[in-house]
């Protein structure tokens, strides 16, 4: 009796995970079987024209790295600052406890809402209007957590005794950090940064009303600097667009792209913590 | 006795309401080996890092009285910590090289203290290594990581780390307590042979160590230093009755 209800459970368990991988592995089929006939050179390297008669998506792709790259820029310096802080200068206490809580709390919170404040404060407040370095800033408040948690996990589990260490060959704090603490914590700021560009990536919400939904592509090389203070909508945005205007076979074509950037993301980073981490915790 | 290199002057520490020193006054002799011995939690590990300092990245440590090196106040204001801790060097219980490579671990203290010059570091580190023993062993891997070494090379190499400084004293924290017993001999025979050009603090808790390396040994028990003498004579005719019960195994 009892062996069948083992054996019973067992299959339920099995059966569970197979739907579960399945699920996951039919809709990336779908995607790419619905979206790769899509693809072609044309409508990666041009730009939507009703007067040129072209449907593209340049634009949005040149707008995502835009977003990618100055969204890592504002909120990757000032994440590690803030674990660097917590973790190394801050006293531990209440008001530590209480900051954490709170980068824990933000990472909570519904991409809508930062949309909102982003839009009402970068968009109209500081001026900065419809742009891609609106929506860079209303993304950076949102990874801010991701970055600053990850890193601070990795910094605890840096042995005290390194530090000692250096301090007692007469390094100064900021030097430790430097040399021994920062890199040793590397695979935790680069997981830190993977989901961060996930999450970039994958937004669309908070962006549809800071950095818009333009999709050009800049006619001169002032344009590729102005671009930052101009609308445009990254290839989410656009594909959430199509949606809406039922042009489900470039969306489709669109959501092929995304997964593909977002695989080679990840064997990038892989790839790049692997080769950090030779140096860093010796398994190499 | 040959002229003093460390000495303090009732020197008391305070951890929080605890009473971890009580007006310890010792004078440590110019290229000795110093040995400290004493029971788990008597002070002699909280007084080696009174020494350089270390004490004070503690919360809450307090301290009164005063520490001599070579007649200078270390805790004057006029003490420079970075230049003191080059002065003062130390080797920890746990053999903590950094995660770089050996050549980097042993350029680290001269790279502090401001040498940029490859060919001066490069001559550093073969330097060290050699005085700590370990130049043999490491001399084709110097780029590899020294987290792949055995825990005894690790503690030599750390050894040779504090070495590349260039220190006048070496303290050393019960280093050879995560070693095995060949290591242990190892990193003895060093230390006898570094005596020479340094001047070493020991704590120990392995009282015939402290009997091999060491010319004077001073016995803690309760933050008191109850006796300090030459190794010789304190091993053999102890004055205090707590110092005789001790080194005869009756407690600790």
């Amino acid at each position: 009796m009892r062996k069948l209800k083992d054996d019973v459970l067992l299959c339920l368990i099995y059966l569970a995970a197979f739907f579960a991988e399945f699920l996951l592995i039919g809709i990336l089929v779908y995607v790419f079987v619905k979206g790769f006939p899509h693809i072609s050179l044309h409508f990666l390297t041009t730009v939507t024209s009703v007067l040129e008669g072209t449907v593209g998506i340049a634009g949005n792709l040149v707008n995502t790295i835009y977003m990618v790259v100055l969204t890592l820029v504002i909120a990757v310096p000032v994440g590690i600052g803030s674990a660097v802080y917590l973790n190394e200068y801050a006293r531990p206490g209440k008001m530590v406890r209480l900051i954490e809580f709170t980068t824990q709390t933000l990472s909570g919170i519904p991409s809508i809402i930062f949309g909102l404040f982003g839009m009402v404060f970068f968009g109209v407040t500081l001026g900065l209007g419809y742009s891609i370095l609106t929506g860079a800033f209303t993304l950076s408040l949102m990874v801010l957590p991701l970055i600053t948690r990850n890193t601070q996990e990795a910094l605890k589990t840096v042995p005290e005794s390194y530090r000692s260490g250096a301090i007692g060959m007469g390094a100064g704090k900021w030097y430790v950090i430097r040399t021994i603490l920062l890199p040793s914590a590397m695979p935790g700021i680069m997981t830190g940064i993977v989901l961060a560009v996930g999450r970039i990536l994958g937004e669309s919400a908070a962006l549809l009303f800071t950095a818009g939904s333009g999709y050009f592509l800049p006619r001169s090389l002032g344009g590729w600097f102005h671009k930052m203070v101009e609308s445009g909508g990254t290839l989410t945005i656009q594909l959430y667009l199509s949606m809406e205007k039922a042009q489900y076979d470039i969306a489709f074509g669109i959501a092929a792209v995304l997964l593909c950037m977002v695989f080679c993301m990840n064997l990038l980073t892989g790839l790049l913590s692997n080769k950090l981490g030779d140096t860093t915790d010796g398994r190499g | 006795m040959s002229q003093s290199k460390i000495s303090t002057d009732k020197l008391n520490l305070y951890y929080g309401a605890k009473h971890a020193l009580k007006d310890i006054t010792i004078k440590i002799r110019s290229n000795t080996v110093t040995a400290l011995i004493g029971p788990s939690g008597c002070g002699k590990s909280t007084f080696l890092r009174s020494l350089n300092r270390m004490n004070e990245l503690t919360d809450g440590v307090r301290m009164e009285g005063k520490v001599y090196l070579d007649g200078e106040d270390i805790y004057g204001p006029k003490m420079d910590v970075t230049r003191l801790r080059k002065r003062v060097g130390m080797v920890f219980q746990q053999p903590n090289p950094f995660p770089m490579s050996i050549y980097d671990n042993i350029a680290y203290g001269p790279k502090v203290h401001g040498v940029k010059n490859k060919e001066k570091l490069d001559e550093i580190v073969e330097r060290s290594l050699k005085q700590a023993a370990i130049w043999e062993e490491v001399e084709n891997q110097l780029s590899k990581t020294a987290l792949g070494l055995s825990g005894g090379q690790k503690q030599r190499l750390c050894i040779a780390r504090a070495l590349a400084v260039e220190p006048e004293v070496l303290l050393m924290d019960e280093p050879t307590s995560a070693l095995d017993p060949v290591s242990t001999l190892k990193v003895e025979e060093l230390i006898s042979r570094l005596k020479s050009q340094y001047t070493i603090v020991i704590v120990t808790h392995n009282m015939q160590q402290a009997a091999r390396v060491s010319d004077d040994t001073a016995f803690f028990l309760m933050g008191e230093m109850v006796e300090f003498d030459t190794t010789a004579r304190l091993f053999v005719h102890p004055a205090d009755k707590r110092t005789q019960e001790y080194v005869t195994g009756k407690f600790g």
